[in-house]
C-alpha cells in the first residue's frame, strides 16, 4: 500500500494524478476463509480490521450485498459522543470516541474527525434532572461531560432562541470532546487497511443462506456461490432479522426507517452539534456549510429506506422554533436508512444459538459513533469467544432481564 | 405515505391518523409458562422483510385497534381487518396470495 501524505499529493500533482492506486482490491471469493464477515458497513469493516490488527487473523472475507458503506454507514448524520448513562455503554462508546481521535493516523486516511463538541439541550424539568444524573454518572465513568446553564448555551450557540414558547432551554449536557467525522471515509479507510492486510472485500455479493452442520456454521450461500468458513460474524444492521432467520432464530429487533436531511449551504453559523431530544431534532453544520438535520425514527416496520414526510415536518417544525434563523432555508436532500432497534436501545454483540455464528447489531439510530469500539470488541469476541467490552451486550440479557437501558440517553435518533 | 382504512369506522386516512402497535397475532404467555415461551412472547420478533401482520390504532379517529397486512419491502398494504381474531381472515390471505404468489401462511402457535 502506498502511503498517503503531503509528499504523495505533491508527487502526483507533477504527473497528472496518474499514480494513485485503487484503495482496495475487488477479488473473486476464495473457497474458504477462517472468518467471514457479512456486511461491509463501518462496523463490519472495523471488525475485520481489528481481527487482523489485534489478533493476526487475516484470512478474512467481508461480503457486501450492495456497495461498501452504502448502508447506514453512508446515511448517518455522523454525531460522535459517549455521554451515555450505563457503565457498559460508557465503556464501549468512550473506547470508540477515543479511537476516533487517532483514527486518521492509525489508518493513514483522513476521516475528518472534528471534536467540535456536542450539546444536548434540556428543555423540560425532567430532562434537566436526567442530564444532571448523566453528568454525575459520566464523572464516575471518567467520561468528560458537564451540565451547563442557559447562558453558557447561548455563548456556545449564538443562533439559538432560549425562550421558545413551548420548550424554553433550561440548560444542557455538554461534551466538549464529542463531535463529528466523515462517515464514508471511516468505511473507506478501514476497507483500504483490510485489503492491505490481504483480506477480501467482495461487493455485490448477497448472503442468501447460512449453512450449518450439527449446530455449527460451515459456510454461507451467496449470489456468488457457496463459501466456506470456520467462523461467521454478521454485521448487517437493519437486515439482522433476515440473517437471523437464515440461521434459524429470532432477534429482539425491529427494523424501521430513520431519516435525515440537509439544507442548502450557508455561511458558518454554528460550530458545534446541538441535539434537542424532547422535540426530536438535532442539527450540525457540515464543512460545506449545509445544515445537517436529523430527527426521530418512523413508527412502523420498514425495509424500504424511505420514510414518511410527516416525521421530517415534525423535526423541522421543532428546530425552527429553537433556531428561528433557519426558517428560510431551502432543503436540498432527504434520505432514509433502515435501523435495527432493540427494546433497551443498546446493541447486541453476542454469540448465538448456532456455534461460531456471532451477531453485531442493534445499534439502531446511534451506531456510527460506536464504529471503532464495536469493531474492537466484536473482533475480540469472534477471535477468542469472550470480550469484556461486549459482555453486557449478549443476547441472553433479554432472557435474564439484564437490560442496558439507554432509552433516556438515546431518547432521540443520533 | 401509508394510506390505511380503519375496519371499525370505515374511514380511510393517511398514516398520521393512526398509530402503529407492532407485530400482531402474538400468542400471550403468562404465569405457568416456561421461560423460553415467555422470552419469545416478549422479545422474539418476526420482523420480516416482506409480509407483515401488525396492530394499528385509529388514534385520531374512532380510537379503536385493528389489524393490517402490509409488505415491509414495498410498503404495499394488502388490507385491514378486525382485531377480534387470532389469525388473518381468508380474504386477507387471498389478497396476499394474489400479490405474492407462493406466499404461505405461517403456522400460528
Ligand atoms: C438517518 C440516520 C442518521 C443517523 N445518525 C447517526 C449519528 O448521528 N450518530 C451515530 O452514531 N449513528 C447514527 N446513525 C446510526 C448509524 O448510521 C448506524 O448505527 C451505523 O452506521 C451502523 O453501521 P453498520 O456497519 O452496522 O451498518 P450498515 O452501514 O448499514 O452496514 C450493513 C451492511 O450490511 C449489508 N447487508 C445487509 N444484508 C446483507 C446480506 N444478506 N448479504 C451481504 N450484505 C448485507 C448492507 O448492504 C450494509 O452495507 C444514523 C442512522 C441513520 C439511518
Ligand atoms: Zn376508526
Amino acid at each position: 500500500m502506498r502511503r498517503y501524505s503531503a509528499f504523495a499529493v505533491a508527487r502526483e500533482a507533477t504527473r497528472y494524478h496518474q499514480g494513485w492506486a485503487r484503495a482496495w482490491r475487488s477479488p473473486e471469493p476464495k473457497k474458504k476463509y477462517d472468518v467471514i464477515i457479512v456486511g461491509a458497513g463501518g462496523h463490519g469493516l472495523a471488525t475485520a480490521f481489528y481481527l487482523g490488527r489485534n489478533f493476526g487473523i487475516t484470512n478474512v472475507a467481508i461480503l457486501e450485498k450492495g456497495w461498501l458503506g452504502g448502508g447506514n454507514t453512508g446515511r448517518n448524520t455522523t454525531i460522535i459522543r459517549s455521554n451515555y448513562l450505563q457503565d457498559p455503554s460508557a465503556a464501549i462508546y468512550e473506547k470508540s470516541r477515543s479511537l476516533y481521535e487517532t483514527m486518521s493516523q492509525d489508518l493513514n486516511y483522513n476521516v475528518m474527525y472534528s471534536p467540535r463538541g456536542v450539546l444536548m439541550l434540556a428543555q423540560t424539568e425532567a430532562e434537566v434532572r436526567g442530564y444532571k444524573r448523566t453528568a454525575h454518572a459520566n464523572a464516575l465513568q471518567g467520561v468528560d461531560t458537564e451540565f451547563v446553564s442557559p447562558e453558557r448555551v447561548k455563548q456556545l450557540v449564538p443562533i439559538i432562541s432560549l425562550d421558545g414558547p413551548r420548550y424554553p432551554v433550561l440548560g444542557g449536557l455538554w461534551q466538549a470532546r464529542a463531535g463529528t467525522g466523515r462517515h464514508d471515509a471511516v468505511a473507506w479507510g478501514y476497507a483500504r487497511a483490510c485489503s492491505d492486510m490481504g483480506m477480501d472485500i467482495i461487493q455485490q455479493c448477497e448472503v442468501t443462506g447460512i449453512r450449518q452442520d450439527g449446530g455449527k456454521v460451515v459456510g454461507v450461500d451467496t449470489t456468488k456461490g457457496a463459501i466456506d468458513c470456520d467462523k461467521l460474524g454478521v454485521v448487517v444492521a437493519g437486515h439482522s432479522g433476515v440473517l437471523a432467520e437464515m440461521a434459524g432464530f429470532r432477534l429482539p429487533i425491529e427494523s424501521v426507517a430513520l431519516q435525515a436531511l440537509v439544507s442548502e449551504p450557508i455561511k458558518p453559523c454554528m460550530d458545534i452539534v446541538v441535539m434537542a431530544n424532547t422535540v426530536h431534532g438535532y442539527m450540525s453544520q457540515s464543512d460545506k456549510g449545509e445544515m445537517v438535520i436529523g430527527g426521530g425514527a418512523d413508527g412502523y416496520n420498514n425495509y424500504t429506506q424511505r420514510g414518511s414526510f410527516h416525521h421530517i415536518e415534525e423535526t423541522v417544525r421543532a428546530l425552527v422554533e429553537t433556531f428561528p434563523m433557519i426558517s428560510r432555508l431551502k432543503m436540498l436532500r432527504q434520505w432514509g436508512g433502515i435501523v435495527d432497534m432493540t427494546g433497551d436501545r443498546s446493541p447486541i454483540l453476542s454469540k448465538t444459538p448456532v456455534e461460531n455464528v456471532f451477531f453485531n447489531c442493534g445499534w439502531g439510530t446511534g451506531g456510527f459513533k460506536a464504529t471503532p469500539g464495536s469493531g474492537w470488541g466484536f473482533a475480540e469476541l469472534v477471535a477468542k469467544g469472550y470480550s469484556p467490552l461486549c459482555e453486557a451486550f449478549g443476547l441472553d440479557r433479554f432472557r435474564e432481564g439484564r437490560f442496558v437501558d439507554e432509552s433516556v440517553a438515546a431518547g432521540v435518533a443520533h | 405515505m401509508l394510506i390505511l382504512e380503519c375496519p371499525c369506522c370505515g374511514v380511510k386516512g393517511e398514516e398520521t391518523e393512526f398509530h402503529g402497535g407492532g407485530e400482531a397475532h402474538i400468542k400471550r404467555f403468562g404465569p405457568g409458562s416456561s421461560e423460553e415461551e415467555f422470552h419469545d412472547y416478549l422479545f422474539a420478533k418476526e420482523n420480516p422483510r416482506g409480509v407483515h401482520f401488525e396492530r394499528w390504532r385509529h388514534v385520531n379517529g374512532c380510537g379503536k385497534w385493528f389489524h393490517v397486512a402490509r409488505c415491509t419491502r414495498t410498503l404495499e398494504v394488502f388490507g385491514s381487518y378486525s382485531a377480534q381474531t387470532t389469525e388473518p381472515p381468508q380474504e386477507i390471505r387471498d389478497a396476499i396470495t394474489a400479490r405474492r404468489p407462493g406466499w404461505r401462511w405461517r403456522e400460528f402457535s
